[in-house]
């Protein structure tokens, strides 16, 4: 779509061919200050006129985390080791939101901002982008909640320590960005013609978070129902609530070919999903 | 100059009906022929775009086949009527969708101004939405703190500036967008209809503004509007669609008359004259029946001659007389005339009019005629019937036209003859 030629020919040339893969990096840096001026706007404007205002980040992981606690340890029993099940749920949850967040603000990036993708040009990619950046603070917060309860348990006299692969923390979260985006601009380009797939985002994801070990331990999936393990084993999502609990509580398995496996299928899956998107923003003005 | 932009074949095919589902089929289609290689089959099919036309296909050409060039620094205002294809060439333009056919190349930064305050948030203050406006139009930050101030004064809108925009009435929610948008600096700017909003103070302002980019600064611009007014004023040259092709492309104001009398659509050949043509109810004891013209294509030096079948509806035995208006383009009248008297004795009789030395520059121009009898002097002037936008006839540029080589329509309609020599005063 844009190509860049010596200076006395044309700058840009607006054409119905199209590249497999055009993730113009230059475009993007000239744009960076609307990215983050959308994630500031994202973040600024989520709560404004609200008496709780940000209060909200809190809410919403500690209530599911105590939810999950009564039924799945208390009503459930499924044993939590050492690490007290209000944690452990706590720490699944608050990964299993940053995924959440990313994926389903990401399946919409076409429906959602129609209005103003038809009226100016942007590179379109900033959009995804955002919402994965802009999570990446509510994630912080979270986090935070997070250690404020870990100390909690840790002064109430729980033995809790993490490990040295919190080193590979930023790996993780990188993992996450990238199968939220992959999937969610995947979802996104569908919808601009079939729009059934926004109805199925709703209820897909929440069935997801069952089959990607966060009330659960991913040890207690084999040994209770072993012939259906590999549905949660070979789920990379899964893998990476198993890994960031494993780093934080030291709980649980973790192993390098899992790791890179998920790591594998992440990037496959965000170059797929930036391939699709690309094809779909050409023209998706037509059809949404 | 150099053309900065210029649209190569350029068209859009979209498709009539429900997009979306039912077209799984066909998306199967194009892509089995995309891989192996052969042309989208439904490239070859499509209907022009006329919106009046009962659809025959399930394609439709929204533009076709588009060539047009645009130098530094000129306003190329471009004309039409609803659905000729005016947005479509602003959204391929703006690169808000890619064209199905053909290229546009640019040698600078196209910024597009389809709406007003694109990606305003309610929520932000007005300064804010400065920044994030001018970010999505393609500004970088330093570039609009840079213009803060410059901004919010054009806006007129100071006293608000860090109030939520959704407190703004919707008048200042326009001068806040057009200001940052009047503050872009791309070498090329696409305007849609813009313009059409604000008091007329404001309006105004916007006009200024826009004329001063491109005669102070250089800037390109390409504009859309239906206020004719603003095109003529604005625009250097012009650039007519009608269903989805290029009709007419010109200067501005030659384009805007060819548009003008396009939309009238007055016949130049024969014309039956019919209710339409009458602005007041007549006695038609005298009726005007049918005009003819049988020199459509008038060369400036040879008369104007019509015919004209009167019908004798009364038992009336007055004498009647031709008289009419030449009008412009533009729907301004240049000359009237009023002819000798004639006695009609049949009950239908075709009457010829000549004009002699009409004297109008090359151009398009139609008549309305009225029949009637009397003198105005003696105020008994009767019409019996008239007959508005009766006939239209081109005026040809002349072979010798002298110094000039196109008449140029800001000279006016009418070539008076001029000589040189010792004239006594």
């Amino acid at each position: 779509m844009l190509k860049k030629r010596n200076n006395n020919d044309w700058i840009y040339e607006i054409s119905p061919k199209r590249k497999l893969i055009e993730f113009n990096f230059r475009e993007i840096w000239q744009y960076r200050d609307l990215l983050v001026l959308f994630v500031k706007r994202d973040i600024v404007t989520v709560y404004k006129q609200t008496i709780l205002g940000p209060l909200w980040y809190f809410i919403q992981p500690l209530f599911t985390a105590v939810i999950f606690t009564l039924i799945f340890n208390n009503i459930a029993d499924i044993p939590t080791g050492n690490v007290p099940p209000f944690l452990f749920n706590l720490a699944g949850i608050t990964a299993w939101n940053y995924f959440n967040e990313s994926f389903t603000k990401t399946s919409n990036t076409f429906t959602a901002n129609a209005g103003i993708f038809g009226k100016v040009y942007f590179p379109r990619v900033i959009m995804p982008l955002k919402t994965v950046i802009a999570g990446l603070f509510k994630f912080g917060i979270q986090l935070m909640i997070l250690i404020v309860f870990y100390f909690y348990f840790l002064i109430r006299g729980f033995e809790l320590s993490p490990n040295a692969n919190l080193l590979l923390f930023p790996v993780y979260v990188l993992m996450m960005a990238l199968l939220g985006l992959g999937a969610g601009m995947i979802i996104s380009a569908l919808t601009t013609k079939y729009r059934d797939l926004t109805v199925m985002v709703g209820f897909a994801t929440s069935l997801l978070m069952y089959i990607s070990a966060v009330p659960y331990p991913l040890s207690e999936v084999s040994h209770k129902v072993p012939s259906l393990a590999w549905v949660v084993q070979y789920n990379p999502l899964a893998q990476i609530i198993e890994g960031f609990r494993y780093m934080v509580l030291d709980l649980g398995v973790f192993s390098w070919s899992g790791f890179f496996y998920t790591l594998g299928v992440s990037v496959v899956l965000f170059l797929l999903g930036l391939v699709v998107f690309n094809r779909t923003e050409k023209n998706f003005i037509d059809t949404v | 100059m150099s053309a900065i932009l210029k649209a190569e074949n350029i068209s859009k095919q979209y498709r009539l009906g429900k997009v979306g589902t039912g077209t799984l089929g066909d998306d199967i289609k194009r892509w089995w022929y995309g891989l192996r290689g052969k042309e989208d089959p439904f490239l070859k099919v499509g209907g022009v775009n006329d919106r009046k036309a009962k659809a025959t296909e399930d394609y439709i050409w929204a533009l076709r086949d588009i060539n047009f060039e645009v130098k530094q620094g000129e306003v190329l205002g471009i004309i039409g009527k609803n659905g000729a294809g005016k947005s479509t060439l602003l959204k391929l333009l703006s690169r808000v969708t890619a064209p199905t056919t053909g290229s546009i190349k640019a040698k600078g930064r196209i910024a597009s101004l389809l709406e007003i305050g694109t990606g305003f948030h309610p929520e932000l203050t007005g300064r804010e939405n400065i920044f994030m406006n001018g970010a999505v139009l393609g500004m970088t930050k330093t570039e609009i703190k840079a213009k803060l101030d410059e901004i919010i004064a054009f806006s007129g809108c100071e006293m608000y500036i860090d109030t939520p925009v959704k407190r703004y009435s919707s008048g200042m929610t326009v001068r806040l967008g057009f200001a940052v948008a009047a503050h872009l600096e791309p070498e090329i700017l696409v305007v849609d209809e813009v313009l059409a909003v604000g008091d007329a103070e404001f309006q105004k302002k916007a006009i200024g503004k826009m004329q001063d980019l491109s005669t102070g600064e250089g800037r390109t611009v390409l504009f859309v509007s239906h206020n004719m007014a603003s095109i003529k004023t604005l625009c250097q040259r012009g650039l007519v669609l009608d269903k989805g092709m290029i009709d007419f492309s010109g200067e501005a104001i030659e384009s805007v008359d060819h548009y003008l009398l396009n939309t009238k659509a007055i016949p130049k050949r024969e014309n039956t004259i019919s209710e339409d043509h009458r602005r007041q109810k007549t006695s038609k004891e005298f009726q005007i029946v049918k005009v003819r013209s049988l020199n459509e294509n008038l060369q400036q030096d040879i008369p104007i001659i019509f015919h004209i079948l009167i019908k004798k509806n009364s038992s009336l035995a007055v004498p009647i007389s031709i008289t009419g208006t030449i009008v412009n383009q533009s729907g301004f009248g240049i000359g009237s005339f009023f002819s000798d008297s004639i006695v009609v004795n049949n009950e239908e009789q075709w009457v010829d009019l000549k004009i002699p030395n009409h004297n109008l520059s090359p151009g398009e121009y139609y008549l309305n005629f009225s029949v009637a009898n009397g003198s105005l002097k003696e105020s008994n002037f009767i019409i019996f019937d008239q007959a508005f936008e009766s006939i239209g006839f081109d005026v040809l540029q002349e072979k010798n036209s002298g110094i000039f080589i196109r008449w140029n329509k800001g000279w006016g309609d009418i070539h008076f003859d001029s000589k040189l020599g010792k004239y006594e005063i």
